[in-house]
């Protein structure tokens, strides 16, 4: 604890640093992976190509991934963008299929509903596919979040990984207590941002919250 | 800069700590980590699946699994014990079970009930309905387990070069202190060669080791192509 009370700031700017490049890649993420999914349960080949180029881009193992991007990218081999690239490939990775399944489990007579109230495919989409597919989509992001923050700190190996860095310099300097204190702090971490998803999720979906009562109740 | 000269330059290969040497250690890790993990997951799965006591504590391991950084988890770990093989093969164990863990167990408790009754009503006690019934049937669960098992044991073996284990992630930590970028390239696109071949090895193992009675087919095209069913409509579904 001595370690942790006399490096309160540096442990309070790690964290910062932490949760921007665990979570700026998932909203990247997010925000590509919905159009993405959109097209590849849309389209056949579309799907069998989108969620095989997934399931390859998610088998890369991380540390090798942050090293392969510069030379794609044409970027510095020591640029923390490598990291949040890599993270957001991740996410995609993992939330193209998710999208894509969820967008095809909406009930078809509800899209033709909609259909024939006269909503066109992209109010139809925004207005009444995407809300019913919230609840599966945000389980997805759940997984890809606390995925993305217990990564972050592979990034330190190579010289940047926020919390990751008292992994590092706690193994160098043998000092356990920063070595626990950065795996605590990262499990904490998860734990808030997946409670805080969970808290988003219900905000969007207010129409189902009488039956998740109701079914507790039960 | 020529990024690519190292992987192809032969010498780097077949030298002392060359990519030859750094490949075999790479699998001998995951190979010696995933038979430990697998004496002690698959049984434990299959028995928690088979009795069902105890199962949301194997979703709960696999849930909080996710969010435990592995680099953490090795320098702690070898911090105590020190370096060698053993700090670093005891957090690969660690993190190779519980996928195998939530694998064996969501297959062997999804079996569809209407089955396992059957095979009661056949007379079979319990031993036999979970090897000859409930093993079976949850092979694909099984098998997509020992699958991510087996990327989580690849990727964390290559982190592990941190704490100075051997490996292809020798290249990536090397090829940095030196400033050597190939090196470091070359050693990642190694790396994730491996684990998609691996990957793609445990697919095919999974295409011939489960019953073709459970294999869903991915598309309607694929379907129309499989062997005719020889049995009657009636017994088919």
């Amino acid at each position: 604890m001595t370690w942790v009370l006399g490096n309160l700031e540096l442990i309070w700017d790690l964290t910062l640093e932490h949760l921007v490049f665990a979570l700026v890649p998932v909203v990247l993420g997010v925000v590509l992976s919905l159009p993405l999914g959109w097209l590849a349960n849309r389209t056949g080949i579309g799907r069998t190509f989108t969620i095989n180029v997934a399931g390859l881009l998610y088998t890369v193992p991380s540390l090798a991934l942050f090293v392969i991007l510069p030379p794609l990218l044409g970027t510095q081999i020591l640029d923390p963008i490598n990291v949040i690239v890599a993270l957001t490939v991740y996410t995609v990775a993992l939330l193209v299929r998710t999208v894509a399944d969820a967008l095809s489990a909406v009930p078809a007579v509800v899209v033709n509903a909609a259909t024939a109230m006269g909503y066109r495919p992209v109010r139809r989409f925004l207005a009444v596919e995407l809300p019913l597919a919230v609840p599966v989509v945000v389980a997805g992001i759940r997984v890809a979040a606390v995925s993305s923050i217990s990564l972050v700190t592979v990034g330190s190996v190579i010289g940047f990984g926020g919390l990751g860095k008292m992994f590092t310099d706690g193994f160098q300097r043998s000092i356990p207590q920063e070595i626990i204190a950065g795996i605590v702090l990262v499990l904490v971490m998860a734990l808030v941002v997946d409670g805080a998803l969970v808290g988003i999720g219900r905000l969007l979906t207010p129409w189902s919250r009488p039956v998740s009562t109701a079914r507790s109740a039960a | 800069m020529n990024y690519f000269g190292w992987l192809f330059d032969p010498t780097n290969w077949t030298e002392q700590g060359g990519v030859f040497q750094r490949l075999m250690e790479h699998i001998g890790y995951t190979a010696i980590t995933m038979a430990i993990a697998l004496v002690l997951a698959v049984p434990l799965g299959a028995w928690i699946g088979h009795t069902g006591r105890g199962g949301f504590l194997v979703v709960g391991l696999a849930n909080g699994l996710r969010a435990l950084p592995t680099l953490g988890l090795l320098v702690l770990l070898v911090g105590a014990i020190g370096i060698g093989l053993i700090g670093p093969l005891i957090a690969l164990v660690i993190l190779a079970v519980p996928p195998i863990l939530a694998g064996t167990y969501a297959g062997v408790r999804n079996v569809d009930s209407a089955v396992v009754d059957a095979a009661r009503g056949m007379g079979m006690r319990g031993r036999d309905v979970l090897f000859r019934v409930e093993l079976p049937n949850a092979l694909p669960l099984v098998v997509g387990g020992i699958r991510s098992s087996v990327l989580q044991v690849i990727s964390t073996a290559t982190i592990a070069a941190y704490v100075a284990l051997g490996g292809l992630g020798r290249f990536i930590v090397d090829g940095l202190a030196v400033r050597d970028f190939p090196q470091m390239i070359g050693g990642s696109i190694l790396v994730a060669a491996l684990a998609i071949a691996c990957d793609l090895l445990l697919a095919a193992l999974q295409k011939v080791l489960v019953s073709p009675g459970l294999q869903a087919a991915p598309a309607r095209g694929r379907r129309l192509r499989a062997v005719p069913d020889p049995r009657p409509a009636s017994q088919a579904a």
